[in-house]
């Protein structure tokens, strides 16, 4: 740094920025190209065998849907510097109370859903109030809420059904809300969009959004700027639990069964997917228009390896792959962006 | 002139540690008072107890003429005292609009349509570091992490004054600048005292503190070493204290 902060720019239009310097501005420009690669990628590949067909779309943004209305708020609680490990017990749980409640004791839809909404309420405030008050990384507490859970439903669902697995036949009007199909894409992808609207808004355009990002970026100046970080990580990880609660009860009535064994592989899913898009794991950085490409490009690979004809097995392999890049080119990018606007000496 | 600050017989103690023990000092609009003091001298612990940040242990506050015990920062803040911290409380990888507004972010709308005045924001975030002197800055949503130290500690004052601070505090901060950037700050810290502002200038460099220095305390191992106000002791005897000399011992070995 060899300039003076006194120098000044003439006044009238400030200095200018090249078309790609406004590119790399941009917070989702890592993942967005991802995206388009992998996507051209699967269309040359296995776009004979249908990928690019309205099943093969429907397949992948199905995939997308479950996952990102998950993904979306885990990613919101990243920024704000947490984590919650504990959604795949919440979307089980969710799942056998409302097979349970309603396949098996005949109580209206209306009134399990509202249960399962409700326990998700609640999991998000014990996960919130146990890193409050231990001060132990949430990666921890809620690992171990999400063993806890884990296994206090599939052990009540054997002590009443005598199974894990209880099936729901007739949800009734809640079959059209959370079941229904248009040509082969699933209504889930409905819900996501609001979930992508709703998040997105709160993040970009409210002072909570801010908030949210203050407290992953630098928690003890977020206090003394007066923000309510706990208030802001209690929501955050009743979001969280809420949206995963959301999926167990929409997987139930969809598929007419509830497993309180379901749901486990959304716990690093949607992990993956946040980062994937962009969201720093250390927290104070990252954009919801980047996590949804981030589920984006995990429902692509999911879906777009079968088209490929080579065996699935790989898929993990390849999600790991990803990972890996993705982390090296969003730390890559942010450097980037931070020195964007430094003086060359 | 009757002083805006006061603070009396003060202790702080962390478990065994007795952080700050008995301390007393008065900051005055309109004029800068320095902290001065070793690593570990309680500097940092005297601030947070004036601005909400941890309670005493005891002794009594005073502002502007009345007994107050502040709950939170945010306490503290509501009765004009803005502190500019260490580490500044920057977020490196917000713009600085929403560094400038974070806690008291303007809104439009009504409802659930409340949202944030992004352009309002951005406007008077610009125009309040270019007030400052900062002319490089010419975009609010420039990441607060691609500016200098000078520029973050000028963007903290800015901050703070905007928002109504009639108390200044600012800990160390020329400790990471150079000799240019220091500068700034000290310019602004002149300008802020010109206001009416009082300040608190917590530093380790005398060459700083007896630039802008109106009043003087030097704090070792927690207590009060000396007390005195601009004019009363030569440089030499001040980097004597500041090192932990004792008050009248004359000898002149400064660096
Ligand atoms: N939160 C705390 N818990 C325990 N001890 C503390 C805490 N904050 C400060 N101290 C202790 O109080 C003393 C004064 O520290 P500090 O006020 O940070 O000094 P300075 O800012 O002058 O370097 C040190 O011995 C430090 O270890
Ligand atoms: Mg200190």
């Amino acid at each position: 740094m060899t300039a003076t902060l006194e120098t000044s720019t003439p006044a009238g239009p400030a200095r200018r920025h090249g078309l790609i310097e406004r590119l790399l501005g941009i917070v989702w420009i890592g993942p967005a190209i991802a995206a388009i690669v992998i996507y051209v990628f699967f269309v040359i590949v296995g776009g004979a065998s249908g990928f690019l067909s309205i099943p093969g779309t429907a397949g992948w943004l199905n995939t997308a849907a479950e996952l990102g209305i998950i993904a979306v708020p885990i990613g919101l609680l990243m920024i704000a510097g947490e984590f919650d490990l504990s959604t795949g017990s919440v979307v089980g749980a969710a799942a056998i109370i409302v097979a349970l409640g309603t396949g098996f004791y005949g109580l209206p839809v209306a009134l399990t859903m509202s249960m399962a909404l409700v326990m998700g309420i609640a999991v998000g405030c014990f996960n919130a109030l146990l890193v409050s008050v231990t001060r132990l990384p949430s990666f921890i507490v809620t690992l171990a809420s999400n063993f806890i859970l884990a296994g206090t439903s599939l052990g009540l669902s054997r002590l009443i059904s005598g199974s894990s697995n209880v099936s729901l036949k007739d949800a009734g009007w809640a079959e059209a809300v959370f079941g229904s199909k248009w040509m082969f894409f699933n209504v889930s992808v409905l819900w996501y969009a609001v979930a992508i609207v709703i998040a997105a808004w709160v993040l970009k355009q409210t002072p909570f959004g801010n908030w949210i990002f203050a407290t992953g970026g630098n928690v003890d100046a977020a206090r003394r700027a007066g923000v309510p970080v706990a208030r802001v990580k209690l929501i955050l990880f009743i979001w969280t639990a809420v949206s995963s609660a959301f999926v167990g009860v929409m997987s139930a009535i969809m598929y007419n069964q509830g497993n309180a064994a379901q749901g486990q592989g959304y716990v690093f899913q949607s992990a993956i997917a946040a980062v994937i898009g962009g969201v720093l794991l250390q927290g104070g950085f990252g954009s919801v228009t980047g996590i949804v490409l981030g589920t984006f490009i995990y429902g692509i690979v999911s879906l777009g390896l079968f088209y490929t004809g080579w065996p699935t097995d790989w898929l993990a392999t390849f999600i790991g792959a990803l990972l890996v890049i993705a982390v090296l080119t969003n730390n890559f990018v942010r450097e980037l962006a931070l020195n964007r606007g430094k003086r060359k000496s | 002139m009757s002083a805006l600050m006061t603070l009396q017989s003060v202790s702080r103690s962390f478990g065994n540690n007795l952080a700050l023990d008995d301390v007393s000092l008065e900051a005055y609009p309109g004029e800068v008072h320095c902290l001065l003091g070793d690593n570990g001298a309680g500097k940092s612990t005297l601030i947070k107890i004036m601005s909400g940040v941890t309670p005493p242990s005891s002794g009594t506050l005073t502002f502007d003429g009345r007994p107050v015990a502040f709950r939170s920062p945010r306490d503290a803040k509501a009765y004009g005292i803005g502190t500019v911290h260490q580490d500044v409380g920057s977020i490196p990888l917000i713009s600085v609009a929403r560094n400038f507004f974070l806690g008291n972010e303007p809104t439009k709308g009504w409802g659930p349509f409340r949202r944030l005045d992004h352009a309002t924001a951005n406007r008077i975030a610009l125009e309040q570091i270019r007030e400052m002197g900062i002319r490089r800055i010419n975009d609010a949503g420039q990441l607060v992490g691609t500016m200098s130290g000078g520029e973050r500690q000028a963007l903290a004052i800015a901050r703070a004054l905007y928002f109504g601070a009639r108390l200044l505090i600012l800990d160390e901060p020329t400790a990471a600048l150079g000799v240019k950037e220091s500068k700034i700050v000290i310019d602004l810290m002149i300008k802020a005292r010109s206001q009416g502002i009082a300040l608190v200038f917590i530093t380790h460099n005398a060459t700083h503190a007896l630039q802008v220095g109106d009043r003087f305390t030097v704090l070792i191992q927690g207590r009060i070493a000396s007390q005195f106000k601009r004019g009363e002791k030569t440089r030499e005897e001040v980097l004597n204290l500041m090192a932990g000399g004792e008050e009248f011992d004359a000898a002149g070995h400064g660096d």
